[in-house]
């Protein structure tokens, strides 16, 4: 058992989310950067789809009420064991007691707690993953108990810690697709969208970002359609909305990009003021 | 036998997006349906988002061969068998259009120039059919708004609106299963709950489902909400 001393900003225990329930409007939910949680699930020798705590932005502080292993991925804020700093992307070992908190942001800014076994908290639709009007909770709150199902998993793997790729948090290139409206941009549009540094605006969060620049937009809307996790839309006003892992099933807006699935992982690790641009494949 | 000409796209690493000619039509509905049923028979995918003409069938992997898979899929079209008709239900919604619940209906009944009654009489009137469940969990799209009653979405659109609110969006018309932010206009409550996780079909109705809504008295409203509070209120539908 873990107890939430401070959940910082907004945590949430998240999987790899509900894929399979469009047909009731149920959006995928889903770890925003499900790269750092493989990662995390894997050095524990979890199961890849094992549930973990997501943190946006640090701040929180965990009390360990068992002695658990863990591996902190993503977001690095300079992780403290009892006030003893600890590598990221490693397998670490916590005494029954201990107390993980964080501290300065170094990269990125969603931080990944994976736990041996993984977190243990009710199932919906096939996944644990926090939304609100499906999981009962959809918020860490102070005081929350979270269970694990360390139980169930024996740690035989042989790594216990990877260097990871540190382009994942410094690059600003986001690769996507043509989105199914692109062709329908005029060839000065297509050379900005794909030639443009765009900035996130202070409008991002796990359901979609909002670009701040202005884009010409001359398209009508499209009859409501399908849209998925990383289509980017652009509204009536000329703004671009990559939509992310909590986004509706369907939207009536242009889609003119299709993130790759690195793209989104890459994209969830930035915040307000970041720069990016897109590169076609 | 209607054979629309498809149109077949790549969308990203996984998806493939159908398009069918836009527009909203019943007969489209049914080709898709007809085809959705078709390709969920030959494919094991991961998901598939209908839309008004469209549908998303999304990949459990990355597609490398994409043009063999859309050849796949042409020839399916081509052959399937067509207009076998869906199971389909229909269902019976109850409605209080009090002005306790129809916070909009006067502005809007100033504006058209209608009665309150006229627009409850045309809004119960007609038969609606389940395009698709989109916007959030269990938000039924609903097409078939009588068009003296199509009213534009409000500018500013309400931070909150109640559960269970009955709204008309251009000429669309739709019921919020939860509490969100949204532009239609209220004209009405419905004590029914459309989006109930606990249950073993969170939502009851399905894309190609039909509706009509009922007027029922506030006293009604009230204790239709509690049989549905003890899970005793059966659902009037007809299959």
């Amino acid at each position: 058992m873990i107890t939430v001393l401070n959940p910082g900003i907004y945590s949430t225990i998240q999987d790899l989310g509900r894929p399979s329930f469009a047909n009731i409007g149920v959006p995928i939910s889903g770890a925003m950067d499900s790269y750092s949680v493989k990662i995390g699930n894997q050095l524990l020798n979890n199961n890849l789809k094992d549930a973990v705590i997501e943190i946006t932005f640090g701040g929180c502080k965990f009390k360990f009420e068992e002695a658990l292993k863990i591996c902190v991925t993503g977001a690095n804020f300079s992780p403290t064991i009892d006030d003893k700093e600890v590598q990221m992307n490693s397998v670490l070992e916590v005494k029954k007691g201990g107390i993980l908190s964080f501290g300065k942001r170094i990269t990125g800014i969603r931080t990944y707690v994976c736990i041996q076994g993984g977190v243990s908290s009710e199932v919906l639709l096939n996944s644990k993953s926090f939304y609100k009007g499906i999981t009962t909770s959809y918020i860490l709150k102070k005081g929350d108990q979270l269970k694990t199902d360390s139980a169930k998993s024996v740690n035989k793997s042989t790594l216990s810690k990877i260097k990871i790729d540190e382009h994942h948090f410094k690059t600003t290139f986001i690769k996507c697709f043509k989105g199914p409206e692109f062709e329908l941009l005029s060839k000065d549009q297509k050379e900005q969208l794909i030639g443009t540094q765009f900035t996130i605006s202070n409008d991002n969060n796990r359901v979609g970002y909002r670009l701040e620049e202005i884009f010409e937009n001359q398209l009508n809307p499209i009859l409501t359609s399908g849209v998925l996790p990383g289509t980017a839309q652009i509204t009536p006003s000329g703004k671009i909305i990559v939509l992310m892992r909590d986004c509706q099933v369907t939207g009536g807006y242009p889609r003119i990009l299709q993130l790759t699935e690195e793209g989104i992982n890459i994209l969830a690790q930035k915040t307000t003021n970041d720069t990016i641009q897109f590169v076609l494949q | 036998m209607h054979n629309f000409k498809l149109s077949y796209k790549l969308f990203g690493e996984r998806a493939i997006l159908i398009e069918w000619p836009s527009e909203i039509s019943e007969i489209i509905l049914t080709d898709i349906l007809d085809f959705k049923n078709e390709i969920e028979n030959q494919l094991k995918l991961k998901d598939c988002i209908v839309g008004y003409n469209s549908i998303v069938l999304v990949y459990d992997f990355v597609i490398v061969n994409s043009i063999t898979k859309i050849d796949f899929l042409k020839e399916l079209y081509q052959n399937k068998k067509g207009l076998q008709k869906q199971k389909s239900t229909h269902w019976k919604i109850p409605v209080c259009y009090d002005a306790t619940f129809g916070i909009d209906l006067e502005d809007i009944s100033k504006e058209l120039e209608l009665s309150s009654e006229e627009i409850i009489y045309f809004h119960t009137k007609a038969a609606y059919t389940v395009y698709f469940i989109g916007f959030l969990p269990g938000f039924l799209y609903l097409g078939g708004l009588h068009e003296q009653i199509a009213i534009p979405r409000k500018a500013t659109p309400r931070l909150i609106v109640p559960k269970g609110s009955v709204a008309i969006g251009g000429n669309q018309t739709g019921i919020y299963p939860n509490e969100s932010s949204g532009g239609w206009n209220i004209i009405g409550n419905s004590p029914m709950s459309f989006f109930d996780i606990q249950n073993q079909y969170p939502c009851f109705a399905k894309t190609g489902d039909t509706i009509t809504f009922e007027s029922v008295s506030l006293e009604e409203f009230i204790s239709i909400k509690n049989q549905v509070k003890s899970n005793s209120y059966q659902i009037q539908k007809i299959q």
